[in-house]
């Protein structure tokens, strides 16, 4: 393993020797005037995640289109770069690298997974560049590198909690995901919060399956047993990807339904219920920062172009499509600003961008790389959409450090100069306080 | 809900109406301002607004609120317009007005505004109309309203029922409306409610005396406890059943999966790891009958038998003269080449069709449960599927015992060359064999698709599992594959409350090796001479 990685990066070193050698420095800022400026584009097309990672593909090739067609940036044309690391995480690194060295593309919109994510993480961080994350995550990170444009836990999970306590009454918990860390991490600063909240041991049952788990009649009826004990019981699920549609079904013929048990779920987009008959799940409810029956006309005509980009009439929008194109503004509007596209330029001009999102307000890119973001808790409809039930009186900052786990309380992240730290801790006042213990 | 006596002339006078020409302006229409009082965006106001619109005994109260309840209750931006959505996919709507409901045309969505419900308030509009299903002819659906009203009695509904209950001649409409007020009744305190709940097993029932034992009061704690422990009792037998019931649904999908791999690896010693592929082709079959034929899920289905029977049975005959008639004895190479195979043609449907996955819609007779007490309901679809398994297994035993090709299957497995020199011609019998699993492979495509999601992922879920099961219920032996699978399905889900999904599967798994250890050949051992070949 060890030289396999090592060996392409000798290589490059070289390369780069070579180039810079050839090429001075006066010829290559030329060069730049006429080159597209090159996007990489770092998403699954084949494998198990393809199913959730090419529409965010073709958003980023919509975007670039769409910028392309308004003259480009800095007066220069966008290209795409696109690679397919296969679903497979050692893959994502090496396409990384790959990008970063080979392609020397100036930005990188990419990944799903947070293991694919800590896969490219260090590559991103050697090679200096940039990737913009577009998924909801556990948070408990904060890299100079990446910026996080989904949702961090306190953007979703606890205010999809804080609906059911307090709009709903619930007051019985069960926490069920598929066996991972995003799941583990979130389901333990949930059980943290609902604790600090006075919810008793008893009352939150959690509960892991595998990945891709297609047999849910025992949970369910379990399910459905702790919810027989006369307190309003709700389910958060943060089960993942494809076990999703036979556990839906499972709820459905075994009637629980939305008015006895409701179930928030996290990672349950309009793509996911596209496959689906979503009848029984009428008024099951999930927590995103868009839904795509958002009404807007920004958001309508985000719709109309993504239709006409898929020629699909049925094509559906989600939550980390909305991020991408947040996200893809963001860099678009901190290139501007920096008059180049230099990775460090970009890194110091993008904090403090604000650019409009699909919900009818703007998004801001914080110092610790998170965005600004309204919370939106949506139920279900027979048609396959969301109707909106509430949504927070106004954007919720991305918390790169969660305020309820042992050992992230105390960090904060802040990529400004002077600080410029991931992880620093305001109670010993130092930089590099630790790794917050997530599993 | 008192106003329901005024309601119902209203109700009865539709038919009068019925016909006439919608002559009022929608300004002077009675209903206009009704409509206008539900566009808010506080939910109590709505509350509020549905409450006036049962009250006022409008005869097109029950259309409103069964759009209000489906979310087609909308209202053109532009204007004072309202309109009932009838088809909410797509861009482009076809509406009705709302007071006349007369078809208006199309709309787009940019245009409209949904007045949108809660969860709260659909509860609200479900009693509503529960309530009014009371009075209808039909005692089927007159138990159903009544059976949910059961935990969503409020003290308006007291009176009302009480009047309903007096008239009503259904004894089992009786029994629920006595309970649901009963439970109201419980609610509220009064110990002597107990009584009528004794011996249910519906989970509202439970629900309200599970909290009506934590009560401060030790007389109504102490009765709710007592009836509680006679429900448990009751109850320990229903769980018993139900986790059998699970286990041998999961087992018939193990089975189904497994069945056809039980021909082509046990019968014929091929390790074809495209298997799963396979299945996952009987499975788009079904989907592509449905887009065939949209709006008949059902016919669509039963057609997808043969259909995916045979697309699986085709793809199965091309392996077979491809790949793996060319590695005939090899088996490692046969692996890795239908490996290879399985992954190409999951690369294909995500290329040609879409790495999404595809709707599969679940026919009418497909959905829901069937009761068998009120504590335990089984699930259709899984109950179809265990009957299909059955019915596959059948008549594969049949074509093995009965058949001629059965007949030259089982000769040319036992001893290949003595089988040809009696004629037979063995390679043919190798493409039917090949061709008859790969079939009943999409045969159990065409069940998982009731079951799960119908993608490009389908069958790499199922390739490990069945595998298992073929070897646990011993190789080339159809009989070990149906008791190994449906075995393993009930070990599977007795051991899931207990320890989890995740670590049930791993003890399985062990088991199976430990099982190995001691007996390789499985369950069901060949014996004689065949065993050796």
């Amino acid at each position: 393993m060890i030289t396999l990685q090592r060996q392409p990066h000798a290589r490059y070193l070289a390369a780069a020797l070579v180039s810079a050698a050839v090429m001075g420095a006066s010829s290559q800022a030329l060069a730049q005037q006429d080159d597209p400026i090159k996007v990489g584009i770092l998403h699954s097309l084949s494998g198990t995640m393809a199913i959730s990672e090419t529409v965010l593909k073709d958003t980023v090739e919509m975007l670039i289109e769409q910028q392309n067609d308004a003259g480009g940036l800095l007066g220069r044309e966008l290209e795409a770069v696109v690679v397919d690391p296969a679903s497979d995480w050692p893959l994502f690194a090496e396409k990384a690298r790959e990008l970063l060295a080979q392609e020397e593309v100036d930005v990188i919109f990419g990944n799903w997974t947070s293991v694919s994510r800590k896969s490219v993480l260090p590559v991103v961080e050697e090679l200096n560049g940039l990737l913009f994350y577009p998924v909801q995550y556990e948070g408990e990170e904060s890299s100079e590198n990446v910026f996080y444009t989904g949702a961090a836990p306190n953007q979703q999970a606890i205010p999809a909690v804080d609906y059911l306590m307090n709009e709903v009454g619930v007051e019985r918990w069960v926490l069920a995901g598929t066996d991972y860390v995003y799941p583990r991490t979130t389901n333990k600063i949930l059980d943290a919060y609902l604790k600090s909240h006075g919810v008793s041991d008893d009352d939150i049952m959690i509960n892991y399956t595998p990945f891709g788990h297609s047999d849910w009649q025992n949970i369910v009826s379990e399910i459905k047993q702790f919810g027989n004990e006369g307190k309003k019981t709700a389910v958060v699920s943060t089960i993942n990807g494809d076990a999703n549609v036979p556990f839906y079904r499972e709820l459905g013929n075994q009637g629980v339904n939305a008015a006895d048990i409701p179930v928030v779920a996290f990672s349950v987009g309009e793509q996911e219920l596209s496959g689906i008959d979503t009848g029984p799940l009428v008024g099951h409810l999930a927590a995103w920062n868009y839904f795509m029956s958002v009404d807007t006309d920004a958001n309508y005509d985000f719709i109309d172009a993504w239709i006409e980009h898929t020629g699909d009439e049925m094509a559906v929008t989600n939550d980390p499509m909305e991020a991408h194109y947040i996200g893809f503004n963001m860099w678009a509007e901190a290139v501007r600003k920096a008059e180049t596209t230099d990775v460090d330029a970009v890194k110091d001009a993008i904090i403090g961008v604000t650019v409009p999102n699909l919900t009818g307000g703007y998004a801001a890119m914080m110092p610790n790389h998170h965005i600004t973001k309204p919370v939106l808790i949506g139920e279900i409809q027979d048609n396959g959409q969301f109707s909106i039930v509430w949504q927070t009186p106004s954007t919720v900052a991305g918390d790169a450090w969660s305020d309820y786990l042992e050992g992230s309380r105390d960090l904060i992240s802040d990529w400004r100069k002077p600080m410029e730290c991931g992880n620093y801790n305001v109670v010993e006042g130092s930089c590099g306080g630790g790794e917050a213990e997530t599993e | 809900m008192r106003m329901l006596s005024r309601f119902l002339p209203g109700l009865l006078c539709l038919c009068l109406l019925f016909g006439l020409p919608q002559a009022v302006q929608a300004q002077d229409d009675p209903g206009q301002p009704l409509l206008e009082a539900l566009d808010t965006s506080s939910y109590a106001d709505k509350a509020e607004a549905i409450e006036v619109i049962i009250e006022s005994g409008d005869e097109r109260s029950r259309r409103w609120l069964e759009a209000l309840l489906n979310g087609k209750l909308q209202r053109h931006k532009d204007n004072q317009r309202f309109v009932i959505v009838l088809e909410n996919r797509g861009r482009h709507w076809p509406v009705a007005d709302a007071l006349s409901f007369e078809e208006a045309g199309e709309m787009s969505r940019r245009e409209l505004d949904r007045i949108g419900i809660n969860n709260a308030l659909r509860g609200t509009l479900q009693n509503a109309l529960s309530l009014l299903d009371l009075y209808v002819d039909d005692a089927d659906q007159r138990r159903d309203a009544a059976r949910d009203l059961l935990g969503n009695v409020d003290a308006s509904m007291v009176e009302p029922l009480k009047a309903v209950i007096e008239n009503e001649e259904n004894a089992e409409v009786r029994r629920l409306l006595s309970q649901a007020l009963a439970i109201y009744r419980l609610d509220q305190g009064d110990v002597e409610a107990i009584a009528d709940l004794e011996g249910s097993l519906n989970q509202q029932v439970r629900s309200v005396l599970n909290s009506a034992a934590r009560s401060d009061d030790p007389v109504l704690a102490d009765a709710a406890s007592a009836a509680l422990a006679g429900i448990e009792q009751k109850l320990k037998l229903n769980q018993g059943l139900e986790t059998l019931y699970f286990g041998l649904s999961l087992g018939s999908v193990l089975v189904l999966a497994a069945i056809g791999l039980a021909i082509t690896f046990g019968v014929m010693g091929v390790i074809n790891m495209a298997h799963g592929e396979l299945i996952m082709l009987g499975a788009y079959t079904t989907w592509g009958m449905q887009q065939l034929l949209p709006g008949q899920p059902g016919l669509a289905l039963v057609l997808s038998i043969p259909a995916g029977f045979l697309v699986a049975a085709l793809a199965g005959i091309a392996i077979e003269r491809g790949v793996i008639q060319f590695l005939k004895g090899r088996p490692l190479e046969t692996l890795l080449a239908t490996f290879g195979v399985s992954l190409i043609l999951q690369q294909l449907v995500r290329t040609v069709i879409s790495p999404q996955n595809r709707t599969v819609v679940s026919p009418e007779w497909l959905s829901g449960s069937v009761m068998i007490n009120e504590g335990l309901s089984l699930t259709l679809n899984r109950l179809y599927v265990l009957g299909f398994a059955l019915l596959v297994f059948a008549g594969l035993m049949l074509v093995m015992r009965k058949t001629r090709l059965g007949l030259e299957v089982r000769a040319v497995t036992q001893n290949r060359a003595m089988a040809r020199s009696m004629g037979i011609r063995a390679t043919r019998v190798d493409i039917m064999t090949f061709a008859l699993g790969s079939g009943v492979a999409g045969l159990a495509g065409v069940a998982l698709s009731q079951l799960t999601n119908v993608g490009p992922n389908l069958g790499q879920n199922y390739i490990i599992d069945s595998f298992m099961v073929v070897v646990f219920g011993g190789v080339g032996n159809l009989w070990g594959t149906l008791v190994a699978g449906l075995s393993l399905g009930v070990i599977n889900q007795v051991l899931e409350p207990w320890v989890g999904a995740v670590l049930a599967k791993i003890i399985v798994l062990v088991f199976i090796i430990l099982f190995i250890q001691k007996r390789p050949k499985g369950l069901f051992p060949q014996k004689g001479r065949a065993a050796e070949g």
